[in-house]
């Protein structure tokens, strides 16, 4: 079965997911957005690449900070940007999201970037794409579920590169609810394929999926052991609704064994930083000495958020 | 019609039968096994030679969508199906709209199933009202209707006291329980198995233990009540082991694979294929080899089609968002014969699995071609393979995980009753 992202000559033509990507590919993708980090610091923010390109923001599900940094990215491009906020009233119409779809490519759509509370979502759209022959059009998967966010995961790619040069020689340990969590997901896959010898997974049992060895990862239930010499620390965002089931007692109980306080991060390598995909429960999964600390690059990942997604627009938009 | 079939291979499990020879049926029965009696003429000659004859196969799960979703199939076009994949008698799970809970409704589907003349339908009545689990339905009227067991498909028995009582009450009167082994809280919301690829795929799991747990559930009451429990859909290694365990203890219980669980496992989802979207969900190969293994040392006792047909709308989703289900009555006797060479079953051992075995799990005369057996019969080429494509499916359901296989075995002819329902 082929990578229904690569075309047959092995180029990007959806960004679906990490899982699969060849490390040629998500190189490319992290050096393109290196100039592209630096237009953010000139007076004249913008470049022509995608004039005359449609891109639409496809969101089936709530998102601010996500569907802000693409808008950013594609304009910065010069691209046309369309923002749709579908939730679920589109379903309720009885609109299928392929019906959706369909009629915006209609509406001469060149990319559509979607985010999507079911795994596996846009696959499902660049699947009807290349079937139907629309080979020109693009889709981006901007969070479908549980399963991927590829951009967050090449950001964050870019950040650790960016601190820490070497992904060969690194240990990075996630922390926090990993079942749930796609940002998790695109970064495991990422960080293997670069060769990343040590990616550790740290949680309670109840929040890490079953068999994530075969991701490539080391699992640890204990924070103090699993924080131990790691190099990168990336702090998971915990749900508020999690705490509805029976997954987990008490934020209390969660913060004092999972949340990042300076004790546990002197744990660390003292050159060790710390990453976030946001929005950040202070006090639950970090506690703010942590999040505001010198040591804390989630920022930096905000920043360096709309150079990688313009990078992947525009490599998207080249093949 | 008197038909007279020559030169075939007749298979016929259940009296040990393998090799040419000549079948002849009345208008009803099978007439004669070799020579016609003295005085008996062929309306019909049929030419078998190189062609296979044995029982016509019989399903213990198809979904024929009626009451209620004749959108996705009606009787019409899936009795057709049935008889186009050599099926001449079905039994379907009560799970309509509304669910077959009253004599009436299983009434009106024997009648209008009888006025098609095709396949034999066998009526699983439902073991709650409304299958909602609480209340007992009248399982002596729906018996007299025409219902052969009583089943919750996939509906929740969620109070063990319920399931206790119907199983209790069934024994009392001699009617079989049917269950899929399912704990419905470690299922809930699950749509895939629990394991690697749910992991990566990012899908809600459903672990193994839903149905082992369900298993000890099951058997506990079998033990108490002493009801025939056929278990349905087996789905995991420690399930197989579970049953062999009860029946090495004398339980009274049976059970069954969905044929499509011999092939597939979760791996085959890929890239969140929704044809691969089934209850049970696709376990891992280790599985697959334990329900292949168990198939074949008799722990598991026949292969159904678990067909549902469903339409493209409803599988062009988002895989958690897809309906399970896939169309399968003309698969069961293909599928059947690949299981069989992969794992070198002689052919009459297999033609048990989808013939005389679960003739006697429904209590059907038929599944064997001895004198006196109602003259339903299958005629296949078994050295023919046929591409599996919508356009050559009868089922109005088209979606399956088999498209594009290249499957063994072509059923030329089809006999019910006496009456050559389809030819092919």
């Amino acid at each position: 079965m082929r990578n229904p992202q690569l075309n047959a000559q092995g180029e990007l033509t959806h960004l679906l997911t990490l899982e699969g990507l060849p490390a040629e590919v998500i190189v490319r993708i992290l050096d393109t957005a290196v100039p592209f980090a630096s237009i953010a610091e000139r007076d004249v923010k913008k470049v022509p690449l995608l004039r005359g390109r449609s891109v639409f923001n496809l969101f089936f599900e709530n998102s601010t900070r996500t569907r802000t940094t693409f808008e950013i990215a594609a304009k910065r491009l010069s691209a046309d940007v369309i923002n749709l906020n579908i939730g679920f009233s589109s379903t309720s119409k009885g609109e299928t999201l392929l019906d959706t779809v369909d009629n915006l490519v209609a509406m001469n759509a060149d990319m559509f970037v979607v985010r999507h509370s079911q795994s596996g979502a846009p696959h499902l759209i660049a699947a009807h794409l290349n079937r139907t022959g629309r080979l020109h059009v693009h889709v981006v998967n901007a969070g479908d579920g549980r399963h991927q966010h590829p951009t967050q995961g090449l950001l964050d790619l870019f950040t650790i590169r960016h601190y820490k040069k070497d992904f060969r020689a690194l240990t990075v340990g996630i922390v926090g609810d990993v079942l749930h969590s796609r940002v998790a997901r695109s970064l495991i896959h990422g960080l293997t394929t670069l060769g990343t010898p040590e990616v550790r997974a740290i949680g309670p049992k109840t929040l890490l999926p079953t068999d994530l060895q075969a991701l490539g990862v080391q699992v640890y239930n204990d924070t103090h052991s699993g924080l131990a010499g790691c190099d990168v620390v990336v702090m998971l965002r915990l749900q508020n609704e999690r705490m509805k089931g029976a997954l987990l007692p008490s934020v209390g109980e969660y913060f004092k064994h999972y949340g990042l306080t300076p004790e546990k991060l002197a744990l660390a390598k003292p050159d060790a930083i710390v990453m976030h995909p946001g929005p950040m429960n202070r006090g639950v999964e970090i506690d703010s000495a942590v999040a505001d600390g010198e040591r804390s690059v989630i920022f930096s990942q905000v920043t360096f958020g709309i150079a990688v997604r313009m990078a992947v627009l525009s490599i998207l938009a080249g093949n | 019609m008197k038909i007279e079939i020559k030169n075939g291979r007749l298979v016929d499990p259940r009296h040990g039968v393998d090799g040419v020879g000549t079948l002849c049926v009345g208008d009803e029965r099978v007439v004669a096994v070799g020579a016609p009696p003295a005085g008996w003429r062929a309306e019909r000659t049929i030419d078998a030679t190189g062609l296979v004859v044995c029982p016509g196969l019989i399903d213990l799960s198809a979904r024929l969508r009626e009451p209620g979703f004749e959108y996705k199939a009606t009787l019409e076009s899936e009795m057709r199906a049935a008889v186009a994949g050599g099926v001449t008698s079905l039994a379907c799970p009560p799970d309509t709209d509304p669910p077959l809970d009253e004599p009436g409704l299983v009434e009106m589907l024997k009648y209008r199933a009888r006025s098609l003349d095709k396949a034999h339908v066998y009526p699983i009545g439902a073991l709650t009202v409304g299958l909602q689990g609480f209340e007992l339905t009248e399982m002596a009227e729906l018996t007299e209707a025409g219902c052969v067991a009583f089943s919750q498909a996939e509906a929740p028995l969620t109070d063990t006291g319920v399931l206790l009582r119907a199983m209790q009450y069934a024994a009392t009167f001699g009617h079989r329980v049917w269950l899929r082994p399912q704990d419905p809280y470690l299922a809930k919301g699950g749509v895939a198995h629990d394991g690697e690829v749910a992991t990566r795929l990012g899908l809600a799991a459903i672990p193994p233990a839903a149905e082992t747990i369900a298993l000890a559930t099951i058997f506990a009451l079998v033990r108490l009540t002493g009801v025939h429990v056929h278990l349905c859909r087996l789905s995991t290694a420690e399930g197989v082991a579970m049953m062999r365990a009860a029946k090495a203890e004398g339980l009274p219980v049976s059970c069954d694979v969905a044929v499509h669980h011999l092939h597939l496992c979760d791996v085959d989802i890929g890239w969140f294929d929704a044809q691969c979207r089934l209850i049970p969900p696709l376990r891992s190969s280790r599985d697959r080899a334990a329900l292949r293994a168990g198939l074949c040392d008799g722990t598991i006792d026949l292969v159904c089609s678990d067909h549902a047909p469903v339409d493209d709308d409803a599988k062009q989703l988002p895989f958690g968002e897809a309906e399970p289900g896939a169309t399968g009555l003309e698969l069961l006797l293909p599928l059947t014969l690949k299981w069989a060479t992969e794992d070198g079953v002689p052919l009459a051992a297999a033609l048990a699995r989808i013939t005389s075995r679960p003739a006697e799990i429904l209590g059907s005369p038929a599944g064997h071609l001895g004198v006196g057996a109602p003259a339903d019969v299958c005629l296949f080429d078994a050295r023919v393979h046929w591409r599996v494509e919508p356009s050559a499916l009868a089922s109005q359901g088209k979606n399956t995980p088999f498209l594009g296989l290249e499957a063994p075995g072509k059923v030329r002819m089809t006999i019910v009753g006496g009456h050559v329902v389809h030819e092919g």
